[in-house]
């Protein structure tokens, strides 16, 4: 008789282990903007590798949330870097 | 006059003494068409990300100078007529290029300067210590 009673309920709710995250997603920033950066330095691989994907492509600004004003200096300063093969123009597993 | 900034990778086949002598020559183009050199930057052999004319490394070198428009097209002829460059790229700094670029100096120089006194303390040490370290910098080199 008591498990008859408990399986309606049962049916009817959705348990979860753990809690929903319910729109929490961080805001994207403009990581230029708020460290004052006004410059992108193309001789430092290393600080443009946080734009690029394994592969060494440049990151959409979807993705980064950079400006579009540093966005496009940030593709300057990777194609500059690849020009001087400081950066790879085509590659796989860069990271 | 504007502020610009130049890198070129020469080949790595050259011997240390010809590398500084087409450093020179190159900034003696700059010189003789009036412009002032306002800093020299060696970055030595260096990787390259991708094979350049079938070579994997490169002696880098950056020059800034300040200097009439006309020179750049002058300095670049004589980039291309070398051919112990296989890349260069030359480009006007912006202010804000300008004003990293003075930042950009004063840490090397701050940093050299650190080196140096550095050096200088390991050669007032005792003999014994300062043997160590040189073993260091030989296995360092090698490497």
């Amino acid at each position: 008789m008591a498990q008859e009673q408990m399986r309606p309920n049962n049916q009817g709710e959705i348990r979860y282990l753990t809690p929903l995250s319910v729109d929490t997603r961080k805001k994207k920033y403009c990581r230029f903007k708020r460290s004052g950066i006004k410059y992108i330095d193309y001789k430092d691989p290393e600080f443009l590798k946080k734009f690029l994907n394994e592969q060494g492509k440049i990151l959409p600004r979807r993705i980064t949330g950079t400006s579009l004003k540093f966005q496009r200096r940030v593709a300057k300063a990777v194609k500059r870097a690849r020009h001087l093969a400081l950066l790879p123009y085509v590659t796989d597993l860069m990271k | 006059m504007n502020k610009y900034e130049t890198v070129f990778i020469l080949t790595p086949v050259l011997s240390d003494d010809q590398m500084k002598e087409t450093v020179e020559k190159f900034k003696k183009v700059l010189t003789d068409n009036g412009s002032t050199i306002e800093n020299e930057e060696n970055w030595g052999l260096r990787k390259l990300a991708y094979p350049i004319e079938n070579k994997n490394t490169g002696f880098y070198t950056l020059i800034e100078f300040d200097g009439d428009p006309t020179i750049v097209n002058k300095l670049e002829t004589a980039y291309r007529r070398d051919e112990k460059v296989i890349r260069f790229l030359t480009f006007r700094l912006d202010k804000y290029a300008a004003e990293y670029a003075v930042k950009r100096r004063a840490v090397r120089k701050a940093k050299q300067e650190e080196r140096a006194a550095q050096e200088s303390a390991a050669e007032a040490a005792p003999v014994a210590v300062e043997e160590a370290p040189k073993a260091e910098e030989a296995t360092a080199a090698e490497a």
